[in-house]
């Protein structure tokens, strides 16, 4: 059996698994961050978008991290697998980078009194959203998607490299030209009222992506192996005669596993 | 045509191989003497540069001391776009005539005989642009103290900016429209050597000390030099062979 | 797939080229599965096949480009991604572009593939010197030799090509398509060439829709492809 059928016979079962723990930590993070936490002494209730705005931006660092590690299992291994989790994580990882902008910029208007300011962390996203930009855009931009794959890994390793020098040089830069007064990137001590809420959202991120990766990944896998026996059997598009003895082995082979 | 070839095999199967200096220099004169034979395309990315910085005064105001203070970024933008429009025929024209697939098959090396044509890349647009900055900020007002710093980190981010920039020519190099995607891809990673090169010269003109900067700028470089042609090398086999 | 050999000449050595279970998936289709054949010192393999069939392809990772196949690829009895060095060091590759800088002139085009091949110093009695002009007179483009390549036909730029033939000393020869843009009697030469080659123990392998006059020292693959151009469903097992 191959590696993409074994993963998405697996993947059916982690599936509701993860979306219940997403959904769980996500109501009571949300729940208990926005409503029963207490204010912030200096920034009042607008600090409450921290319970958005942390958890996207380290998602949108950690699914670049992702991206790296599937560029090398697949470049490295040619396992195609890891291809198709990058093609499907690479989109979300863009939206957590465009939540986490879109949440630092709405935070800015009671905190700056204006939508942007070309705050260290903010500006980093920003790079970063352009990162993903190329990566995505790069792979679609061949006719062999084989190229496409392998030119997207390389340029998200390329990238990974850069990161920690683009933030470096940003935040080398924003210091030099403004140093701010409040920033998003360096959370104040907090009470566990505070940060408990905080965490629960940040684990609730990470199922929430996990599951909306591994939907995707489902997806380009049928996709990709839409011309396999497996696939065929699974959709029910092979002749009569020998899908029923196909499908009881292909049965008997996802129990095993 | 004769009918023999000239080597007999027995010599031949010895495989000499030659030195990995002689064709990497053997590469770059090679770019180096076609870019001379075509001289109108090395002027290029020079006019582009010129422009550029003339656009500014007439966009945002002639005014000497405003536009002193935005010298350096002005100069060091136009200067990485001017980079950056080159770098679409690093490789464009070795792939379309078949040579780049040739130099993908040589026993050499392909990272290092890449760093020879993006050191080809640097002579013929970084250098030059280098050269040429002095005069565009007399232009817009630099003060003159400024002038060697400008150069210097105009020089020594311009290898650089090859470097990085010849992994997108080289991912982009198959594509039939791969101009404004190289700009998506490139430009995001130009920002640190953007930062430090504009930043050097902010702080000539300040009166600080502006070696740290340069210093950076140096690291950036070594670094580049170090892991660029790597991905370069990987980008051109995918771009070949996809 | 499998070839027998040609001819019954006993070929002691270890086969210069042999390929086992060789198969290519492109986003997802075949082009050619389970490919087994060997290509020993004197023959001339001529791969043929419809457009699409894989035949470029099938040249690209016999030359060593292209590694993203199943099967194996061996040289002189190792498998070239461990014998790399050597195996480019033995193989003269020309591909559908003749790769030659039309702003160069013919011996500066060559001076650079000399450079990266590595200079043979004494040829036959003919320096390294002496040895491009050489090539480009037997190529048949004496006089043309400070003339830069934009200014010859598309012909004669292959022509330019076709003198690393001369001027190179390789094993083996991996050639996409070499009759192309050439005129009947540099064919013929071309042809003589190929043979005299295939005679003092090097080999051929080429695609090619040109008929050999003497068939003797030549083999033929035939790839099939699916020329209707359907995609055929992958097996399970193989993937």
């Amino acid at each position: 059996m191959s590696a993409p059928a074994t993963f998405f016979a697996a993947s059916s079962r982690w599936l509701p698994w993860l979306w219940s723990l997403a959904i769980i930590m996500l109501l009571i993070g949300s729940v208990w961050g926005l409503a029963f936490a207490p204010a912030d002494y200096q920034q009042g209730n607008s600090f409450r978008i921290i319970y958005v705005h942390v958890p996207a931006a380290i998602l949108a660092q950690s699914c670049f991290m992702l991206l790296a590690a599937c560029a090398v299992i697949f470049l490295v291994w040619k396992i195609k697998l890891a291809d198709m989790v990058a093609t499907a994580a690479a989109p979300i990882g863009a939206l957590m980078t465009a939540l986490a902008l879109f949440s630092g910029s709405v935070w800015g208007i009671p905190t700056w009194g204006t939508w942007w300011i070309w705050d260290a962390r903010l500006t980093s996203m920003l790079i970063q959203l352009f990162l993903y930009l190329g990566v995505i855009v790069l792979r679609g931009a061949f006719a062999s998607r084989d190229s496409g794959s392998r030119a997207a890994s390389i340029l998200a390793l390329v990238g990974m490299v850069n990161i920690p020098i683009i933030k470096y040089s940003v935040d080398w830069w924003s210091t030099l030209h403004q140093p701010a007064t409040f920033t998003l990137s360096e959370a104040p001590p907090m009470p566990a009222s505070m940060w408990i809420p905080l965490l629960l959202m940040v684990m609730g991120f990470y199922a929430f992506f996990t599951a909306l990766v591994l939907m995707r990944t489902r997806v380009e896998v049928l996709r990709r192996e839409s011309a396999k026996q497996w696939v065929r059997l699974l959709l029910n598009i092979v002749p009569e005669r020998a899908s029923s003895v196909h499908a009881a082995s292909v049965q008997a082979k996802d129990e095993r596993h | 045509m004769r009918r023999e070839p000239l080597i007999p095999l027995a010599e031949s199967n010895a495989a000499s191989t030659g030195s990995l200096g002689a064709a990497m220099a053997a590469t770059l004169t090679r770019d180096l003497r076609q870019a001379l034979r075509r001289r109108s395309e090395l002027i290029n990315p020079l006019a582009f540069f010129a422009l550029v910085i003339t656009l500014f005064p007439l966009g945002i105001s002639p005014d000497k001391a405003l536009l002193a203070t935005l010298a350096p970024g002005l100069v060091w933008v136009a200067a990485l776009l001017a980079t950056l429009l080159s770098l679409d025929g690093l490789f464009r024209q070795d792939f379309d005539d078949g040579s780049l697939e040739q130099l993908l098959l040589t026993p050499q090396p392909l990272p290092l005989l890449v760093l020879a044509k993006v050191v080809g890349h640097w002579l013929l647009t970084g250098l030059p642009l280098a050269l040429m900055a002095p005069l565009l900020g007399v232009m817009l007002g630099l003060p003159s103290a400024a002038f060697g710093v400008l150069m210097a980190s105009l020089a020594l981010g311009s290898m650089s900016l090859s470097l990085i920039g010849a992994i997108g020519a080289a991912l982009t190099v198959g594509l039939r429209r791969g101009g404004v995607l190289l700009s998506l891809i490139i430009l995001p990673l130009y920002i640190p050597v953007l930062i430090f090169g504009a930043g050097a010269v902010q702080s000539a003109v300040a009166g600080l000390p502006s070696l740290p900067h340069l210093a950076i700028l140096g690291a950036m470089l070594a670094l580049a030099l170090l892991l660029a042609p790597l991905a370069i090398a990987a980008g051109l086999r995918l771009s070949v062979n996809g | 797939m499998s070839i027998q050999p040609a001819t019954d000449a006993a070929y002691s050595a270890p086969p210069l080229l042999a390929v086992e279970a060789l198969s290519c998936e492109r986003d997802e289709r075949w082009l050619f599965r389970e490919l087994d054949f060997m290509l020993s010192g004197g023959e001339i393999l001529q791969i043929e096949g419809p457009n699409g069939s894989g035949k470029t392809t099938l040249l690209k990772i016999l030359s060593g480009q292209f590694n993203d196949h199943e099967g194996e690829v061996y040289w002189r009895g190792q498998p070239v991604s461990r014998a790399r060095g050597d195996f480019l060091a033995s193989l003269l590759y020309l591909g559908h572009q003749p790769g030659i800088k039309g702003a160069l002139t013919a011996l500066e085009n060559l001076a650079w593939y000399q450079a990266l091949g590595g200079v043979v110093d004494r040829v036959a009695g003919v320096d390294s010197v002496n040895a491009p002009w050489a090539a480009l007179a037997a190529v048949g483009l004496a006089g043309f030799e400070d003339v830069p390549a934009q200014q010859l036909s598309a012909g004669q730029q292959r022509r330019i090509a076709l003198a690393r033939l001369h001027l190179t000393p390789r094993a083996l020869w991996v050639l996409d398509e070499p009759f192309t843009a050439i005129d009947i009697e540099g064919v013929a030469a071309l042809e003589q060439l190929l043979l005299a080659h295939a005679e003092r123990g090097g080999s051929v392998v080429m695609t090619t829709h040109h008929r050999f006059s003497d068939p003797s020292r030549l083999r033929r693959i035939q790839l099939g492809g699916n020329v209707d151009g359907q995609r055929p469903a992958l097996d399970e097992e193989s993937a």
